[in-house]
This record gives structure tokens, sequence and C-alpha cells, in this order.
């Protein structure tokens, strides 16, 4: 992989340097290279809803939908071209300027993670030193979409959902955060290259599998998934912060949803799973972006068989699991990391 | 305070959840049942109970003799009936004979109470009507039924004549 980008990159360099000059060159390469990232991520983002239905219906014993082209993989594109023709519907009283804020405020922080996810040691837009903390930071924004929109909605239903929402999504994060203290601890390092290249004898999963665990539980609640989607528990409050949005407004809602969904199994496959690296050492000639995505996959899918599996938390119990079990629960692991760290003189 | 260890530990290492998720990955192997069904069809019992059709003697003639036991045992009132004035004491005729289906609640006591046969249910489930009056049949309809089913109706009664 890094042999054939050495040898393409300069090419590429040349020629883009003689076609914009060197002052907009460097601009133009940004931008290809967002490009480049988005969009297997937004394709990842809409085969996710299909593989979603899939699974969820395999695992009902029903086939899911399969009518839209072969399987149903044309299905994606039916709903896209859905949700693009139907009505936006305005609520009469909502403040419309951060009504339609509040929606790409959830979608543009979980794309732009993806800035410091390296797929293999050389496929990394950005490899800054403290990528872990930026995509700490990063995510943490997406709450400031679920209030806005709730706010905006000046809906009853959309602001209790909103509250909901946000106090769930500030609880887990801090119990995400700690369960990754410890692997920064180990690594001694917060660049993501360096947290997988230190994996390369033992994944961190075998010496932290309490809080990988943790990790992808705080995770599932991070995302509002089930069993955790509390803010769209249908029964009680219609859907949410979502209530009052309709067509794409709605759509971009979902695929913030779907994309942190990808990214935070991309996260646990590079902080937890060994990332790009090989399982064993005989099956490295299976490129590293492969072993990723097999390890990614294998989270997401853990994604759906949870949604498949288990019915909806209640608030009260949602927020003890996190405050009174999952925080002293990681404080004392990184604790005990931190002791046995000493002891040995590895820090 | 006593502390149920077992309890505490089946919690922490997650056993019932493991337990629970194993039996979703259990059917997620399993083959689906689905039936497709405009491709795909059930099996239908000789009872099921479809599209109403009146039925015809082998030699072509009505078999309904207006007796108007259906008329009278249906629930739903959803069949109407007027003697033929041309009927004798042999030949009793029928010259309106109209069922609204969109009043029937398929329960069958029609084709129950007809003493000849003639009043039946038949198989078809799949027909349709964009107005009232697609769904009201009359005579003719529902002779042409007979004539259109008659193969199946004759086996089903055949297949259903033991148990009676």
């Amino acid at each position: 992989m890094s042999e054939i980008l050495q040898t393409i990159l300069p090419i590429v360099h040349s020629f883009g340097g003689d076609l914009f000059g060197p002052m907009l060159w460097p601009l133009v390469w940004t931008v290809v290279k967002i490009m480049l990232l988005l969009a297997p991520v937004l394709l990842m983002v809409t085969y996710i809803t299909l593989a979603e239905r899939k699974i969820i219906g395999a695992m009902q014993v029903r086939p899911g939908p399969n009518r839209a082209g072969l399987f149903g993989i044309l299905l994606p594109l039916a709903d896209a071209v859905k949700l693009m023709c139907k009505e936006t519907i305005l609520p009469k009283h909502a403040d419309l300027k951060v009504f339609f804020l509040a929606p790409a405020l959830t979608l543009v922080p979980a794309l732009m993670t993806w800035a410091v996810v390296p797929f293999s040691p050389d496929l990394i837009v950005a490899d800054i030193n403290v990528a872990i903390l930026y995509i700490m930071a990063i995510s943490s924004l997406g709450a400031y979409g679920v209030l806005m929109a709730g706010w905006a909605s000046n809906s009853r239903y959309a602001f209790l959902g909103a509250m909901r929402s946000a106090s769930q999504m500030i609880s887990y994060e801090v119990s995400m955060g700690f369960t990754l203290i410890p692997v920064i601890m180990l690594t001694g390092s917060l660049s993501l290259i360096d947290v997988v290249e230190a994996q390369k004898d033992v994944w961190n999963v075998v010496p932290l599998l309490p809080m990988f665990v943790i990790y992808f539980i705080s995770v599932v609640a991070e995302t509002n998934r089930a069993p955790f989607d509390l803010p769209e528990a249908e029964a009680e409050l219609v859907a949410g912060f979502i209530t009052e949005y309709s067509a794409m407004s709605s759509g971009v809602f979902f695929m913030g949803e779907y994309a942190n969904i990808v990214m935070v199994s991309f996260l646990g496959a590079l902080m937890f799973l060994g990332g790009w690296l090989p399982p064993l050492e005989i099956l490295s000639f299976i490129p590293g972006l492969i072993w990723l995505g097999i390890k990614a996959g294998f989270l997401m899918f853990v994604f759906l068989w949870l949604r498949a599996t288990f019915p909806r938390y209640r608030y009260d119990q949602l927020m003890r699991l996190g405050w009174k079990v999952f925080l002293p629960v990681s404080l004392f692991w990184i604790f005990l990391t931190g002791l046995t760290l000493h002891l040995f003189g590895m820090a | 305070m006593s502390i149920d260890f077992k309890q505490l530990l089946d919690s922490f290492t997650l056993k019932e959840l493991a337990q629970g998720m194993a039996v979703t990955l259990k059917h997620f192997f399993k083959p689906n049942i689905t039936i497709q069904y405009p491709e795909e069809r059930t099996p239908i019992s000789p009872r099921f109970r479809g599209e109403h059709a009146l039925r015809k003697t082998a030699n072509g003639e009505e078999r309904c003799v207006a007796c108007k036991l259906c008329e009278s045992v249906c629930p739903a009132q959803a069949i109407y009936i007027e003697i033929d004035k041309n009927s004798t004491a042999e030949k009793r005729l029928t010259r309106v004979y109209d069922i609204d289906e969109t009043k029937c609640i398929f329960c069958g006591f029609c084709q129950e109470a007809c003493p000849v046969e003639a009043i039946v249910m038949g198989p078809n489930f799949e027909f349709h009507g964009e107005s009232r009056e697609d769904l009201y049949f009359t005579k003719q309809r529902l002779l042409e039924n007979g004539d259109r089913w008659k193969a199946e109706l004759d086996a089903r009664i055949e297949a259903d004549g033991k148990y009676r």
C-alpha cells in the first residue's frame, strides 16, 4: 500500500501543482482528500441502514427488504429519493434558523472526526498528535445539535426528547472518555497511529476487556441506539427531538446518527482491536485496510445485534448504569492500570 | 446485609445479556420462513371461504331452488333473493340472486345452509372492486364464478365430503 502511494503521490502533486499553481494546489488537494474520505464514509452510512434492516430481519427469521434491486441493494437509493421528494413541514412557532442549523450540527461533527482516523499507517488525512482528544472534543458537539433541535422545534415532545438525549449523551461521554484513558496510559500517546502500533504484540482488548465492554455499551448509549434509544422512545415521546422534523431534515439527523455509529465502531477497532494489525502474523498478507474493515464491521454488526435483542432501558436505569456502575468501574480500572504500570516500571 | 455473590457475578459478567444475544444469533442463521406472497403461496384448505359462486348441475341448469335459506341465515344480511314468478312446484328458480360482498363477513353460513350445494364459497380470495357496484355480485356474476372455478369447486366438495 505505502509503495503504491509513494509512487503515485509525487506524480499527482507535480501534476496538480502545474495545473492549479503552487498557491491554490494545497487547498485543492485538501478538498480532494476530504472527498476521497467522505465518499466511502457516506456510502457506509447509507448502507448500514440497509444492513440494519437485513440483519434485524434475519434475526427475526424473515428476509428483510428484498424488492429494490438484487437483495434490496438499491433500497438506500430509493430511501434517499423518497426523503428528497417529501415535503419539509415547518412548525408554526419554530425558530427556523436554529431549526435548520440543528441537523447540520449533528451530522457535521460526526463527519469531522473522520479527519484523524487512520485507515493504515499512511492513509490518514491529518495525523495530529492529539487525535483522541480531538475526537472526544468534536463528538461531544453532537449534543448541541440535539438540544438546538429540541429547543427550536418549540414542541413539548421534541423538547423533552432533547433533554433526555442531551443528558444521556453527556453522561455516557464521561464513561466513554474514562474507558479510553487506560488505552492512552498503555500507549503513552494520544495519536491513533501510535495507539495501533503499540498493540503489535497483544491487542488492548486482552488486558482491558472490561474497559472494551464498557466502551462499547457507552457508545451505544452515546449514539442513542437501542436498547438506550430513550430519546426516540416512540411509545412515550413520539420521536424525541426529531418529532417536528420531516423529509430530508430528519434524514440528516439519521445520517448523523449512523455516521456516529460507523465512527465509534472504527474508533473501537483502532483503540481496542488492533486497528489494521492482523490477528496472526501469518495472516498479514491480507491488507490492513481489510482487517480494519472487518473489525469495525463486526462492531457495527453488534450494534444491530443489540437492537434485535434487547428491550429499551428505563430512564432511571440508564442514568444509574452510567453514573453508578460504569463511572466507578472505569475509574477503578484506570487506577489499576496506573498501579500495574507503576509496579512493573513501564511508565 | 447479605450480598448474593452469584447474582453479582452474573450481572458483572453480563451472563443474561450473552444468553439473550445467543438466542438472536441462533435465529440469525436459521433459514427465514417468509412466504413471498405473489410468487409463493400458502396451501389453502378445501374449506377455505373465499369468493362466492353459484353452481350448476351436470346438464347446465341452475342448482338453486330459491328456498331462501341462505338469505335468512346470513348474519350480515348480504344476500337478496327474489323467486321467479314462473316457478312451478317441480322447478323453483330465482329471478334475482344478489350478494353484497362489501357486507359479507365470509362466515360460510350460506353454503352450510344450502340444501342443494348451489351457493358455495370458492378458493379465490384475490378479487377486488374499485366501487361498491363492483363488489355487488349479481346472479350473473355468481354463475360466472361457478363456471370459472368449476373444477376447483367440485374438487373441494369431493375432498370435504367425507367429513360431512
